[in-house]
């Protein structure tokens, strides 16, 4: 089995456009919620939503690169080029040698309904245009910059609700791991347009606090009142230990274990057991003991019965050691497809820098959340050893541990 | 639309829609390698003449299509006979 490191990493979201931005959000609690009036206008019964700037790609990117790419294929771009850059992976070695790419990404509504739109008014499909197919399918993300980058290994895109980035990382992993590959671009992407939560709307997902856009999101809170949706795009470079050290690379970090499971039950609803299996499997992988994980980048997304759940999940695994807990969600709100890349991104930061980013709005724990270590605010801390929950619809858990590189 | 409108009209959305620098259209020139275009980009030129000209293109109709000039007479010559119906 090969050891599988990482060598580079970037990110787009609401708390920053680069891996400078989100570390001072990140470091000062710093919200990236907003109220969307448009949301209102069109029928949602929450206007709240994390604000992601769209990129210039203009000068980046030539006209027909442009016309493939959605919205989330944006972001995506602009996480990898800074991931690439990061890692010190530059076009020539892509192109001598067998780079692969796997993106977690479960949605891609705009070009779908806007291509819909235009058939149905003009009664001809070519007025679609060239590049709606090629926004629209779930693997957009992938196909596009794998394009781009001209990549030549593994090439696909993971489904799995808002595990999809982090089951996306935890596959790059098994694909190095056992010598299959040398180098995977991993990652997750997430659109933040007006059509692509509409339909998480109708499930009164979403938190309500209209009146104050920062303190929606509030994982563990007594008062929480549902989830926040946000988006952006995280990019991790994984690489096999032999070839990051043969290049000379920076190594942030070590991939030592990777848990899933599902729970097999109720399409919505969560349980404890099977985010449990999926933690001690990781745990299992990684062979270390509960006691050696410092900190935790929980799954909270601020929704009570899922908090809840993951409250009693850690519990029953850390309850003896109590690490640091906080859910990054509560600055970035929920980031779904994309969260399971960027948790790794903003643990990444957060281990590099020595500190644990607040869990922030954690004014009050219920009786599950009391009963753990969730930092309130920020904690300069040492972390050598850190655990990202990402849990989705269906019940499909995913379960990352990392380690400082030595 | 007379003849030099319409030529101006064609030139003005291969730069706005195809991004082309204007100086490298000439008549004489090959349009598919001066543009740089892909059979994809050919879908984008067929709604872009129906929107602009109101007539629909046979796809195949490019096959005769080199430079152009020889772009510019096939849609002054569809413009004519769609007036003309």
């Amino acid at each position: 089995m090969k050891r599988v490191v990482i060598t580079g990493y970037g990110i787009y979201s609401s708390i920053g456009k680069n891996i400078e931005e989100v570390s001072k959000s990140l470091y000062e609690g710093k919200s990236g919620i907003i109220f969307d009036p448009l949301r209102k206008e069109f029928g949602y019964q929450s206007a709240l939503t994390g604000m992601v700037e769209s990129p210039i790609l203009k000068d980046k990117l030539d006209r027909r690169a442009r016309l493939m790419l959605p919205e989330q294929g944006e972001y995506a771009y602009m996480s990898t080029i800074e991931a690439l850059k990061n890692a010190n992976l530059d076009q020539n070695y892509l192109d001598e040698n067998e780079v692969g790419i796997i993106f977690g990404n479960d949605s891609s509504a705009k070009p779908v309904i806007d291509a819909t739109d235009i058939i149905r008014e003009k009664k001809n499909t070519q007025f679609a245009g060239s590049g709606s197919v090629f926004q629209s399918l779930n693997s957009t993300v992938t196909m596009n910059l794998a394009t781009i980058f001209r990549l030549k290994g593994i090439n696909f895109t993971v489904s799995a609700a808002c595990a999809s980035g982090s089951q996306a990382i935890g596959l790059g992993f098994h694909y190095i791991r056992t010598g299959l590959q040398d180098c995977i671009i991993c990652g997750g992407a997430q659109e933040t347009n007006i059509f692509s939560m509409g339909n998480f709307d109708a499930i009164s997902a979403f938190s309500t606090r209209e009146n104050e856009p920062t303190k929606a999101s509030r994982p563990f809170d007594r008062d929480r009142d549902g989830l926040v949706p946000s988006g952006g795009a995280a990019t991790v470079i994984l690489e096999s230990l032999d070839s990051a050290l043969k290049r000379g690379a920076t190594i942030y970090g070590e991939i030592i274990g990777y848990g899933f499971s599902s729970n097999g039950g109720h399409i919505s609803n969560p349980t404890i057991e099977g985010p449990t299996r999926s933690i001690e499997k990781s745990l299992l992988d990684a062979q270390i003991k509960a006691s050696q994980i410092d900190y935790i980048n929980a799954h909270a997304t601020s929704t009570p019965v899922g908090d809840a759940s993951e409250a009693q999940s850690l519990d029953k695994v850390f309850g003896l050691y109590k690490p640091l807990i906080s859910s990054t969600k509560s600055m970035t709100g929920h980031e779904c497809w994309m969260a399971g890349a960027s948790e790794i991104v903003y643990s990444m930061i957060m281990m590099k820098e020595g500190f644990v980013a607040p869990n922030i709005n954690f004014e009050n724990p219920d009786e599950f959340s009391a009963k753990l270590n969730i930092a309130d605010k920020k904690i300069n801390k040492r972390i050598d050893v850190f655990l990202s929950n990402s849990f989705g619809f269906g019940g499909t858990n995913s379960s990352l541990i990392i380690k400082n590189y030595k | 639309m007379n003849r030099e409108e319409i030529i101006g009209k064609i030139n003005g959305f291969f730069v706005s829609e195809f991004e082309a620098d204007e100086s490298t259209i000439l008549p004489l020139e090959n349009m598919t390698k001066t543009l740089g275009l892909d059979s994809l980009d050919f879908v984008d030129l067929v709604v872009s003449i129906e929107n602009n000209f109101g007539f629909k293109v046979n796809p195949e109709d490019f096959q005769s299509i080199v430079t152009f000039q020889d772009f510019y007479e096939y849609v002054i010559q569809n413009i004519k006979q769609a007036s003309s119906q």
